[in-house]
């Protein structure tokens, strides 16, 4: 693999100082990601979404579950409901500026708890392999036979649906691609000359595992890790569209599922929050790829 | 492909099938409250003459190593419980919804793999042109949507502006009575819009595979060679590069089952198609439990027949892999 050097970098020609400066792998990345015109896209969708949803209601009051207006009332037709208003009479805008938190909110913790599930166990399995490593896959594999989101459903109705049953339920059933990325990266990463290297000045299997290789699988880890803030989000958007979301609590799946039967009545209330779910995960995966890109010089350009 | 290998993939499909069949016993025991209360369901208020008779079913009386043994036993006799919602065996429900379910993924799948292939494939002849960037675009598109809200856009498109397409069922009430021919091209018609939304998904993820892969195949030695002895361009992308190409797809292919399954989920309850898809929202609405839980049975066990298709074909597929 080729090395972040100071020939890759675009080093002042002539100048013996700088073309002797060896870039770091995390300021090369960054160089790489700031380049990167979709993935910058990416990164403003986002802020955008997460403003409106963190601030929008300094500036926008109003309960979305209040209803303020007659239903069906178009968008951009009346001032004081500028997206209109849905089949009772609730206005679109006040829904899709806090409809966007529980989304989120599942969306990061879900990923979260992909995370740590997957890595623990990826880890593992890759690092001492045997019959840990085989139990561990078989685990697994176990996992990935379950069809997500139906498992998801079954859980969620079993344990009462709030934010945190869905979040663990969502987390539950994504974690098995984790488990398999973080294994390969440790299956390869342990027989580098430097892991031989920490071994032999002593260093214990947990320090190896944290220290030395996890660092080094960081990358398609984040990667992975910011895909699945995607995947949850849709996850948890499904979920409330089928009414298995908490009821008490506006999201924007909620408000296209409740809006479903009337949907040939009135367009804008189902159109609006599916489009705000189609830009988060959107701007997450524009993210996902060009991180993808800076962080695995060997794939660019795929 | 040895004899062995096959029975020991077998040998551990079952082996997954039975682990589904404890998980599925677990969680109704983990759920809070009753079980026998759970299993009935909220059906208005179950008598004791029904959950008694579900107790003795379950033998809830008795050691959870023997409710297991009972649980166990009736579903390898077929037995996936009763559902007190519709008073009929879930396995029978099962069988009525599955025939619209698998048209519904398999035709999703086919679709998805021909088209995603085939963009794959055009993109992959210039990297860093328009088509390239096109699929680069639209898989991304294709994954950021959610399915439940292509299927609703759809409806909205097909059901006011162009009302070309069916946008609810699996065929026309007046067409019930037709002769076979026409009741299937009805049926072919309702599955237009379903499959479609089900495929741009998978579509795009195909796309983007199969491009990465073809890229990966065209830069090898033996497409050189095919060049240079004067192979057309089109023979040298589908016949000598696809072929290589293929493998990833067929093992990702294998692998989507899963996903199929649940996006089916969400299409089937879309566009109101009366499949087990439906079927499990229906019955999680109801809290149906035992039907919730046989279709959860059902599904995992069709993954696990895939996954066994998808490893066999492929390792048949490739001779490389053939000799292990």
């Amino acid at each position: 693999m080729k090395q972040p050097t100071a020939e890759t970098a675009p080093a002042a020609a002539g100048d013996p100082a700088t073309a002797q400066r060896v870039e770091s792998p995390a300021r090369e990345a960054w160089r790489m990601f700031s380049r990167n015109v979709p993935a910058l896209l990416g990164v403003f969708l986002l802020a955008l979404v997460l403003l409106a949803t963190l601030y929008g209601k300094l500036f926008y009051g109003g309960d979305p579950f209040e209803i303020v207006w007659a239903p069906y009332e178009p968008p951009l037709t009346t001032p004081s409901v500028p997206l209109g208003t849905d089949y009772l009479g609730r206005d679109i805008v006040a829904g899709l500026l806090t409809g966007g938190a529980p989304t989120l909110t599942v969306g990061a913790s879900a990923a979260l708890i992909t995370m740590v599930i997957g890595i623990s166990l990826g880890s593992l399995a890759g690092y001492y392999g045997g019959w840990v490593d085989n139990l561990l896959m078989r685990i697994t594999e176990f996992f990935q036979v379950l069809p997500a989101l139906l498992f998801a459903m079954v859980l969620v109705t079993l344990f009462s649906p709030s934010l945190w049953t869905i979040a663990i339920a969502i987390g539950v059933v994504s974690w098995p691609q984790t488990a398999r990325l973080t294994r390969a990266e440790f299956l390869r990463i342990k027989e580098l000359e430097y892991v031989t290297a920490a071994r032999a000045i002593g260093a214990r299997n947990r320090r190896i595992i944290w220290k030395v290789i996890l660092p080094n699988a960081a990358p398609p880890l984040i990667v992975s890790a910011t895909l699945t803030i995607g995947v949850a989000v849709l996850f948890e958007a499904g979920l409330s569209f089928l009414g298995l979301g908490d009821p008490n609590v506006m999201s924007w799946g909620l408000m296209i599922g409740a809006n479903r039967d009337y949907m040939l009545d009135a367009w804008w209330p189902v159109t609006f929050p599916g489009l705000a779910i189609f830009v988060t995960v959107f701007a997450v995966s524009l993210i996902g790829d060009g991180l993808n890109d800076a962080l695995n010089p060997k794939l660019r350009g795929r | 492909m040895s004899l062995s290998f096959i029975l020991r993939r077998l040998g551990y499909g079952v082996l997954l099938i039975f682990g589904v069949v404890v998980l599925n016993f677990l969680l109704i025991r983990l759920a809070p409250g009753d079980p026998a209360v759970v299993i009935a369901g909220e059906m208005g208020g179950a008598t004791e003459e029904i959950l008694d008779r579900i107790r003795e079913d379950y033998g809830l009386n008795q050691p959870l190593t023997t409710q297991l043994a009972i649980y166990v036993g009736n579903v390898l006799q077929g037995d996936l419980g009763q559902s007190f919602f519709f008073n009929q065996p879930v396995s029978r429900l099962i069988a009525q919804r599955i025939g619209p379910t698998i048209l519904l993924v398999l035709t999703a799948q086919v679709l998805s793999i021909l088209l995603g292939v085939f963009l794959g494939v055009i993109a992959s002849r210039k990297p860093n042109g328009p088509a390239s960037a096109f699929v680069s675009i639209f898989a991304t598109i294709g994954y950021a949507v959610p399915v439940f809200w292509t299927g609703i856009m759809l409806i909205i498109l097909f059901a006011s502006v162009v009302p070309i397409f069916p946008i609810e069922g699996i065929q026309s009430v007046r067409l019930r009575d037709a002769p076979l021919l026409v009741r299937g091209l009805d049926i072919a018609h309702h599955l237009v819009l379903p499959a479609f939304t089900l495929a741009v998904v998978y579509l795009a993820q195909y796309a983007r595979l199969s491009r990465a892969s073809m890229l990966d195949v065209l830069g090898s030695d033996y497409i050189r060679t095919a060049r240079a002895k004067g192979g057309s361009e089109r023979a040298i992308l589908f016949k000598h590069a696809l072929r290589n190409a293929a493998l990833p797809i067929l093992t990702i292919a294998g692998m989507q089952f899963g996903n199929l399954i649940s996006g089916a989920l969400l299409v089937e309850t879309v566009f109101n198609w009366p499949g087990i898809g439906r079927l499990a929202f229906d019955s999680i609405l109801r809290r149906d439990y035992p039907t919730i839980m046989g279709v959860l049975f059902f599904a995992s066990a069709a993954v696990v027949v895939a996954n066994i298709l998808t490893d066999l074909s492929y390792r048949w597929a490739d001779p490389r892999l053939r000799e292990q």
